[in-house]
């Protein structure tokens, strides 16, 4: 009894071990490949560099695009996936819906009306940036939500309702202020912006982006049992002795937050918070203790490869990534779901 | 081990859906809770199982008050199957059954072996072992009910609440879920549809009308023709039944529903005739 527990233990271990080396090597991998290609060594000893003072002899521009450009953006895209597609797994889990996704909660619309407001209105006088402008309008844009589905009365539809109706109202106020405001070039930008843009990533952002990034997914990870109680409904989970009101504000307040400060920092990227988790489904089955982990782990390695595709699709211009995340994503998932439907 | 309401009311913004009632579930039992639609029987239910707070009276399980327990500690003795719990997510019979444990399970307690025996005996009590592995949207409409009160019945519960269990099955099924629920070690309360059904398997009846309860007892004092005429609005002969002794049957008289609706309508009818005539 005790082996085989300790074996699902170890295998747990190994498992986990093996997530974290793969994501190194992609980060790294991200870090090597760009408009000038770098060689993984200089890579492997600039971060060697920075993290233990190792004191190779590497090429001071190279450490720099590889320390300074390349790997802060790959480890934000990282966090940034893992985050999103929990998110996702979380709210289709709760909420008992397949096309449930982070943005359901209004969070993008916001975060675009903040960020609108912010650049374009000049709102906050230049103390704020578009950062603080798009999350202080994706938790604004979020409490409506949230009031409105709590006014709607209980059940997972007013949730999803409201979230359709307060997605359309920020969207309506983005495009109100764009097209009554902006100049062309404004406009531009604002598209890029929403569409997702990693380009202006640095350290610091990194210092956000991932302890919520770790700390969401512990506290979702937490309520793995609570998710898959869910299963039959929320009445069902209720008589499992889920405490089902509890298990909503944690689980919807964790994903609007975690999102919420995603966007932000990157804009909304579109499509990995809805299809990640499905993809995650098909490789572990429905058990959220699986199901999240992996979920991140997907999310995190795609948005990190989607990043250099963007980086390297069209030579000397960035594409915005939620073009590519949709691009890739897709087609992909098409073949998921066919593959999926032959299995049954 | 008792559970019983006390002169509970429940409403849903200002709409009284029960009113006043008092009821106490006897230990072992096999009670039977009937009356039309929207009478109030799955309010009453959820009520019993603590998914609902009564909005007035108390609802107390072995003199303690329902939500003093806690959900967690609650779940571990009352099991609810629902009228109709349906997922789309492609999980196994087990896995639909390993729920049950949910209530048992924290960090500190991972799912161990007696787990995996909980759950293999409640599907050896619902006969559905050979199953599971199956995946859940590939079984009938009888075997998903099945999972279900294994389930429930791997909360290792005192009490089992059944909403319609027989919703949807065809007859043979139905009789078996029944015959399955009466043979299980637990005492159970099980709304019914089917009148007969609450005859042949129930120790005790439970009559809902209009959110009231109107009255309780043996299926012999329940199932009377009065009752059947002022609650369901049907005329029907109640006779003994001679397979089982002791148990009684019903039978439906053809043409005798709402019949003061239908005198109505005949009598709307011969007049339209005589004004056409006219």
């Amino acid at each position: 009894m005790i082996g085989l527990l300790s074996l699902a233990f170890t295998n747990r271990i190994s498992a986990t071990l093996v997530a974290l080396m793969l994501l190194c090597v992609t980060l790294a991998f991200a870090a090597s490949v760009g408009e000038t290609a770098i060689p993984m060594q200089t890579v492997i000893n600039t971060i060697a560099n920075h993290v233990w003072n190792a004191g190779h002899e590497v090429d001071v521009i190279d450490a720099g695009i590889v320390w300074n450009y390349r790997l802060s953006r790959a480890v934000v895209a990282a966090s940034c996936g893992a985050s999103l597609a929990v998110a996702g797994a979380v709210l289709q889990g709760l909420l008992r819906n397949a096309l449930a996704d982070p943005y359901l909660l209004g969070i993008s619309a916001g975060a675009s009306t903040g960020a609108v407001s912010v650049a374009i209105l000049g709102l906050g006088a230049g103390v704020l940036g578009l950062s603080v402008g798009a999350f202080i309008g994706s938790l604004v844009a979020f409490a409506f939500v949230a009031l409105l589905s709590l006014q709607a009365g209980r059940g997972t539809g007013a949730i999803i309702l409201a979230g359709v109706a307060g997605s359309q109202l920020f969207n309506a106020m983005t495009s109100f202020i764009v097209t009554k405001s902006a100049s062309a070039e404004e406009a531009r930008g604002i598209m890029f912006w929403l569409l997702g843009n990693l380009s202006g990533v640095r350290w610091p952002d990194v210092w956000l982006a991932l302890p919520v990034a770790i700390v969401g997914l512990v506290i979702c990870f937490g309520y793995s049992r609570a998710l898959d109680a869910f299963t039959f409904g929320r009445d069902s989970a209720a008589s499992l002795g889920v405490p089902v009101r509890r298990a909503y504000v944690v689980l919807i307040g964790c994903a609007a937050l975690m999102t919420a400060v995603m966007v932000s920092i990157v804009g909304s990227i579109g499509f990995v918070g809805l299809v990640i988790p499905h993809a995650a489904r098909f490789f572990v089955g429905t058990r959220h203790s699986a199901l999240l982990p992996v979920s991140a782990l997907i999310g995190a390695l795609f948005l990190v490869c989607a990043d250099v595709f963007s980086r390297m699709i069209v030579p000397g211009q960035v594409l915005p990534i939620g073009v590519i995340t949709a691009l890739i994503g897709a087609p992909a998932f098409a073949l998921i779901l066919c593959h999926g439907r032959v299995l049954r | 081990m008792s559970l019983e309401l006390q002169n509970v009311d429940w409403q849903a913004g200002f709409k009284k859906i029960i009113t006043d009632v008092t009821i106490a579930v006897k230990p072992g039992e096999f009670l039977g809770l009937i009356g039309p639609n929207g009478s109030g029987k799955t309010t009453l239910m959820s009520v019993l199982g603590g998914l609902r707070r009564p909005s007035r009276g108390d609802a107390i399980l072995d003199g303690q008050a329902l939500k003093s327990i806690g959900r967690r500690n609650l779940a571990r003795r009352i099991g609810f199957v629902e009228q109709q719990a349906d997922t789309i997510d492609r999980i196994t019979v087990t896995e639909a059954v390993s729920l049950g444990r949910t209530p048992y399970l924290s960090l500190l307690s991972p799912w161990s072996q007696n787990d995996d025996a909980v759950v293999d005996d409640a599907l050896d009590a619902v006969d559905m072992r050979s199953m599971k592995d199956r995946i859940w949207h590939t079984l009938s409409g009888g075997e998903k009910q099945r999972v279900h009160i294994a389930r429930a019945l791997a909360q290792e519960p005192e009490f089992l609440l059944l909403d319609e269990p027989t919703n949807h099955l065809d007859i043979r099924h139905q009789l078996g879920i029944l015959e399955l629920v009466r043979r299980l070690p637990v005492t159970v309360v099980a709304a019914l549809h089917d009148l007969n059904h609450a005859a042949m398997f129930c120790d005790r009846i439970a009559m809902m009308d209009g959110g009231k309860l109107r009255a309780i007892g043996t299926p012999q004092d329940i199932l009377i023709p009065e009752n059947l005429r002022d609650v369901f609005g049907v005329s029907a002969t109640v006779e003994p039944d001679d397979i089982h002794p002791g148990r009684c049957m019903i039978r439906y008289h053809a043409g005798g529903a709402n019949t003061d609706v239908v005198s109505d309508f005949t009598e709307m009818k011969a007049d339209i005739k005589k004004d056409r005539i006219a």
